[in-house]
C-alpha cells in the first residue's frame, strides 16, 4: 500500500520546488530590475519596495553573510547576476574593493557625502553609521567615571566588564581602529588590560546589554542600535550609552554600505539605487534599525536623536578595514576570546 | 565517485601551498587550544550520546513500563531539533539574564554560584541532547535484530540480566554504537553555529575566523583539511572498534523478552524518559511558543512562511532521493566488485560528511561556474544550475548518511543467503533485484529520512549556493538569529522542528510495516529459486 502511494507523495513534495523554480525564472523575464547581494537584511525589503514604487524598477535581492556573498561574487566572476553588493560592515566592502569585485561609481551625490564615509575611488559608500560605544548601568556607574575605551584597562573595572567575542567583526573593527591610533604594541597593551580585568566575553550585543541590566556586569561595549531596540520594547530598560573618547579622536563608527559590482549587468541602475539609498531612501534604510544616516541632511531616527550629538572618529573605514587581520592576530595574542 | 569528491578537491587544491607564516602564528597562538577544545568536545558529545542513546535503547527494549511503546518512538523526535535552535533556547533560559539564574538570584541572593553555561560543557549538553537519537536508533536496531537469541542463551546459562547486557548485548551492538557515535562526532566536528553561540573555539570556528576575519582563504582551507584529518582519525577509531566482527541477521528482528518494572524502578524509568524528552524537545518548543505568543509584531505574513517551508521540503526530498540513488550505486558497486580499489573508492564518497559546509559550497559554486560559463548570464539557466547545484552539494555533504544506512543493511545479508540464491539458480541480476534491493530498501528509507532531516536543518550551503528569490526555513531562522532577534526566529524555528518530525513519523510507519520483511525475504528467495 505504502509503496503505491509513495511516488505521488514524493511528487507532491517536489512540485513546489519546481513551481518555485519556474516562478523565479519567470520573474527574470519581467521589466527592468536591479539585483542586490546583501549582507544586511533587517527591514531592507521595505526600502526596496519603496524604491520600486517610486521608480518602477524592481529590486531583487539575495541575503547572506557578508563574507559568504563576497566569496560568491568572486567565484561567479563575470557571470554574476548581482549589480549591487551591500554589507553590514566596512571590512568586507573594503576587501571586495581590494579583490577588484567593485567598480567606481562616479556619482556627484556620493562625492557630496562626508569623506570618511566614501572609498577614495568611490568603489563603495557608507549608507548608515553604527556607533560602537560604552554602555553602563546608571545605578552602579556614574558616567563621570567613564572616559575612553583605553580607560577600561584601569583596575577599578576589574570583574565589571562585558564585551563581545573576537569572532565578531564589530569587535575586530574597534580593535583595528585602536591599532591605527596607537600602533600594534600599544593596542596590544590595551586589549591585554581588558583581559587582565577579567572581562566577560559574550557572543552577542543583546546578551551583553541584558547582562548589564540584570547585574552581571556594570559596563560593556556594544553597537548603539541594540540598546535602541531594547528601549523600543521596554522604555525603562536600565542601560545608558556613554560616548567614548570625546576628548580624543571620538567614538568608533562602523558603516553599513554598498558598492557596484565589477561585472554588473546594469551598472547605471545600480548607481541609481545606491544614490537613492543615500538620499531619499536614507530614512527607510536607517530608521527601522535605529542607525545614524550618513547623509548630513537627513535627521536620525527619533529614539537615537534624544541621545544628542557627539564627536565621531573621522577614520575612513578603509583604514581600519585594512587592519582587520592584524586585529584578530592581536586578540589571539592577548588571549581575548 | 569522482563526481562526489570533486568539489572538495577543488577547494583542497588551494591547500598545497601552506603559508608558513600564518601557520606559525596559529601554532603559537590559538590553534593548540582550539585543537584541545575540539577533542574535548568530541569526547564529551561522543560519550554523552553513547550513554544516553544506549541506556534509552536498552530501557525501551528490555523493560516494560507504562508508556514504553510511546517513548520508543518519541525518543527519536529530538532528531528534529537542530542543535543551533536548542542552543539559543538553552542560552536564553540559563544565561545570566535568563529566568533560571534570575530566579536563583532572587531566592539565594546575588552571589549565588551557577556553572558557566557558555562553555564546552554547555555545548556538549546541547549537542548530546540533539544528536543522541543517531546512537539510540542504531543501538535499538542492533538490540532487536542481533541480540535476542544470544541474550536469551546467556540468560539460560545463568548470567544475570546485567551480566548478559555487558557480556553479550553491548559487544554485539558495538559496531552500531561505533557507527552512531561516529556520525555524531562528524556533526559535532563540522558544527560552527552552535559553538559560536557558546563562544567555544573549535577548529571549525577557527576556519571561519581565518577566512572571514583574516581574509585568508588558503589557510582556512588548510584548517579544513585539519578538520578532515580529525574526522579520518575518528573513522579509523570507529573501524578499529568495529573490529573484524561481523554480525549477520538471524531470524526476524524482535524484542527480547521484556521485564516489567515496578515501584521506584518504574518511576525512575518513566522519569528518565520524560527528562530527556523534556530537555531535548518539550521545553525548547514551549519556550519557542512563549516567544511566539508574547513578543509583539512577530507574525509576519504566513504565505511567505509557507513558501519558504515548501522550498525546504522540496529541497529535502530531492536531496534525499538523489543521495539514495548514488548510495545504492556506490554500495552495490562496492559489494559486487571484488576489487579492493573499488571498495576503497566507495568509502571515499562518504568523506563529504567530514567537510564543513562552506568548503563544499564554494567547491560547488566553482563547478556551477564551469557549467554555466558557456551560457553567458542567462538567468533561467543559472536558476536551474544553482538549484541543481544545491541538491548536488547536499549529496556530497550527506552521502555518508545514505551510504552508511544502505551499506549496513546490505551487510546484514548473510553470504549464505546469497549462496542459496545462486545455488537455486538465480543469476546475479536476479539476486540483485530480489535479494539486495528489498534488503537495501529498509536501509535506504532510514538513510533518506536522515538526509532529508539534515537538509531541512542545513544552513551554510543553502545560504551560499541558492539562487535569487529562493529562501528556505533555515535561511529565515538565520536572517533573524544573526540579528539577535530570537523571539522573531521562533516561527521559522518551530516550522523546521515540526516539519522535520514528519519524515521521522514516516520512517516509523515504515519500520512497523517492514517487521515482516525477513519473512517476505524468505518467500522471495524461494520464488527466485523456483522460477
Amino acid at each position: 500500500m505504502m509503496r503505491n502511494r509513495s511516488p505521488w507523495l514524493i511528487g507532491a513534495l517536489l512540485l513546489p520546488l519546481v513551481l518555485n523554480g519556474c516562478g523565479i525564472i519567470d520573474a527574470f523575464d519581467g521589466d527592468q530590475a536591479v539585483r542586490v547581494y546583501s549582507g544586511r537584511h533587517y527591514d531592507l525589503e521595505e526600502a526596496f519596495e519603496e524604491y520600486a514604487t517610486e521608480t518602477g524598477i524592481d529590486v531583487e535581492f539575495l541575503y547572506g553573510g557578508d563574507a559568504e556573498l563576497r566569496e560568491r561574487l568572486r567565484t561567479e566572476g563575470e557571470d554574476t547576476l548581482a549589480d549591487v553588493f551591500i554589507t553590514a560592515d566596512a571590512a568586507n566592502l573594503q576587501l571586495a574593493a581590494d579583490e577588484e569585485l567593485l567598480q567606481p561609481m562616479d556619482s556627484a551625490i556620493v562625492s557630496g557625502l562626508p569623506d570618511n564615509m566614501v572609498h577614495p575611488d568611490q568603489l563603495w559608500v557608507g549608507l548608515s553609521k553604527r556607533v560602537r560605544t560604552i554602555m553602563y548601568h546608571p545605578d552602579r556607574v556614574d558616567p563621570s567615571e567613564l572616559s575612553t575605551y583605553e580607560d577600561l584597562t584601569d583596575p577599578k573595572w576589574k570583574g565589571r566588564l562585558c564585551m563581545r567575542n573576537s569572532n565578531n567583526v564589530y569587535t575586530q573593527s574597534l580593535v583595528a581602529s585602536l591599532i591605527h591610533h596607537h600602533g600594534y604594541d600599544a593596542a596590544l597593551e590595551i586589549v591585554d588590560g581588558w583581559v587582565a580585568n577579567d572581562t566577560e566575553i559574550l557572543s552577542n550585543d543583546i546578551v551583553i546589554l541584558e547582562t548589564i541590566a540584570a547585574g552581571g556586569c556594570d559596563v560593556g561595549i556594544t553597537n548603539h542600535y541594540y540598546l535602541a531596540r531594547l528601549l523600543e520594547d521596554d522604555p525603562d530598560f536600565p542601560v545608558e550609552p556613554f560616548w567614548a573618547n570625546q576628548d580624543q579622536q571620538g567614538v568608533h563608527v562602523n558603516i553599513s554600505g554598498a558598492g557596484v559590482t565589477a561585472d554588473a549587468d546594469n551598472p547605471d541602475l545600480a548607481v541609481d539605487l545606491i544614490e537613492w539609498l543615500a538620499t531619499d531612501g536614507q530614512e527607510s534604510f536607517v530608521y527601522g534599525n535605529n542607525e545614524y544616516p550618513v547623509n548630513p541632511d537627513v535627521a536620525g531616527p527619533p529614539l537615537v536623536r534624544e541621545w544628542g550629538t557627539f564627536l565621531e572618529d573621522p577614520l575612513n573605514a578603509a583604514e581600519f578595514a585594512s587592519l582587520n587581520a592584524d586585529a584578530i592576530r592581536l586578540m589571539n595574542e592577548a588571549g581575548y576570546d | 565517485m569522482a563526481l562526489i569528491v570533486t568539489p572538495i578537491v577543488i577547494v583542497g587544491l588551494g591547500a598545497f601551498s601552506p603559508s608558513a607564516d600564518v601557520w606559525r602564528q596559529l601554532w603559537e597562538g590559538p590553534l593548540p587550544e582550539m585543537l584541545w577544545t575540539t577533542v574535548a568536545l568530541l569526547v564529551l558529545v561522543g560519550g554523552g550520546t553513547i550513554v544516553l542513546g544506549t541506556a534509552l535503547a536498552w530501557l525501551t527494549t528490555a523493560f516494560d513500563f507504562p508508556g514504553r511503546r510511546w517513548f520508543t518512538w518519541a525518543l527519536m523526535l529530538p532528531l528534529a531539533m537542530p542543535a543551533y535552535i536548542l542552543g539559543f533556547v538553552f542560552l536564553a533560559l540559563f544565561d545570566f539574564a535568563g529566568p533560571v539564574q534570575t530566579a536563583m538570584r532572587s531566592i539565594f541572593g546575588t552571589n549565588v554560584w551557577f556553572p558557566d553555561v557558555t562553555s564546552v560543557g554547555g555545548v556538549a549538553i546541547v549537542m548530546s541532547l540533539s544528536l543522541y537519537p543517531y546512537v539510540y536508533i542504531l543501538a535499538r536496531a542492533a538490540m532487536r535484530e542481533q541480540a535476542p537469541a544470544t541474550y536469551e542463551a546467556a540468560r539460560m546459562l545463568g548470567d544475570s540480566r546485567r551480566a548478559a547486557l555487558l557480556r553479550v548485548v553491548l559487544p554485539m551492538a558495538r559496531p552500531s554504537l561505533a557507527a552512531g557515535s561516529a556520525l555524531v562526532m562528524m556533526e559535532t566536528l563540522t558544527d560552527f553555529a552552535t559553538v559560536q553561540y557558546f563562544n567555544v573555539q573549535t577548529v571549525s570556528v577557527g576556519i571561519y575566523q581565518v577566512w572571514r576575519g583574516m581574509f585568508d582563504r588558503e589557510t582556512a582551507v588548510e584548517l579544513a583539511a585539519l578538520v578532515l584529518l580529525i574526522a579520518l582519525i575518528v573513522i579509523g577509531v570507529e573501524r578499529l572498534l568495529r573490529g573484524p566482527a561481523r554480525f549477520h541477521q538471524r531470524g526476524a528482528p524482535r524484542d527480547i523478552e521484556r521485564v516489567a518494572l515496578f515501584g521506584w524502578r518504574k518511576a525512575l524509568a518513566i522519569g528518565a524518559c520524560w527528562a530527556v524528552l523534556g530537555a531535548a524537545i518539550l521545553v525548547p518548543i514551549a519556550q519557542l511558543l512563549y516567544w511566539l505568543l508574547t513578543s509583539p509584531a512577530v507574525v509576519t505574513d504566513l504565505s511567505r512562511g509557507l513558501e519558504y517551508l515548501s522550498n525546504s521540503l522540496g529541497l529535502a526530498v530531492a536531496a534525499a532521493i538523489a543521495a539514495m540513488f548514488f548510495a545504492l550505486l556506490a554500495a552495490g558497486g562496492a559489494r559486487f566488485s571484488g576489487r579492493t580499489l573499488v571498495r576503497r573508492a566507495a568509502h571515499l564518497v562518504t568523506v563529504g560528511y567530514a567537510v564543513p559546509g562552506p568548503v563544499v559550497a564554494i567547491g560547488v559554486l566553482v563547478m556551477i561556474g564551469w557549467v554555466t560559463s558557456g551560457a553567458g548570464s542567462n538567468p533561467a539557466g543559472l536558476v536551474v544550475a544553482s538549484l541543481t547545484g544545491l541538491v548536488y552539494a547536499y549529496v556530497v555533504r550527506f552521502m555518508a548518511l545514505a551510504y552508511g544506512s544502505v551499506d549496513a543493511s546490505l551487510e546484514k545479508i548473510t553470504p549464505a543467503t546469497v549462496d542459496a540464491a545462486h545455488t537455486l539458480g538465480a543469476n546475479p541480476s536476479r539476486v540483485m533485484r530480489q535479494v539486495y534491493f528489498p534488503m537495501a530498501g529498509a536501509g535506504a528509507a532510514a538513510g533518506a529520512v536522515l538526509v532529508a532531516i539534515d537538509v531541512l536543518k542545513e544552513l551554510p550551503i543553502v545560504l551560499l549556493v541558492r539562487p535569487f528569490g529562493f529562501t528556505t526555513a533555515s535561511v529565515w531562522v538565520w536572517e533573524l538569529a544573526s540579528e539577535s532577534r530570537w523571539a522573531a526566529a521562533a516561527i521559522p524555528a518551530l516550522l523546521i522542528v515540526l516539519t522535520a518530525m514528519v519524515p521521522i513519523a514516516f520512517y516509523l510507519r515504515r519500520e512497523r510495516l517492514s517487521r515482516g520483511s525477513a519473512v517476505a525475504l524468505e518467500t522471495r528467495l524461494t520464488t527466485a529459486g523456483r522460477s
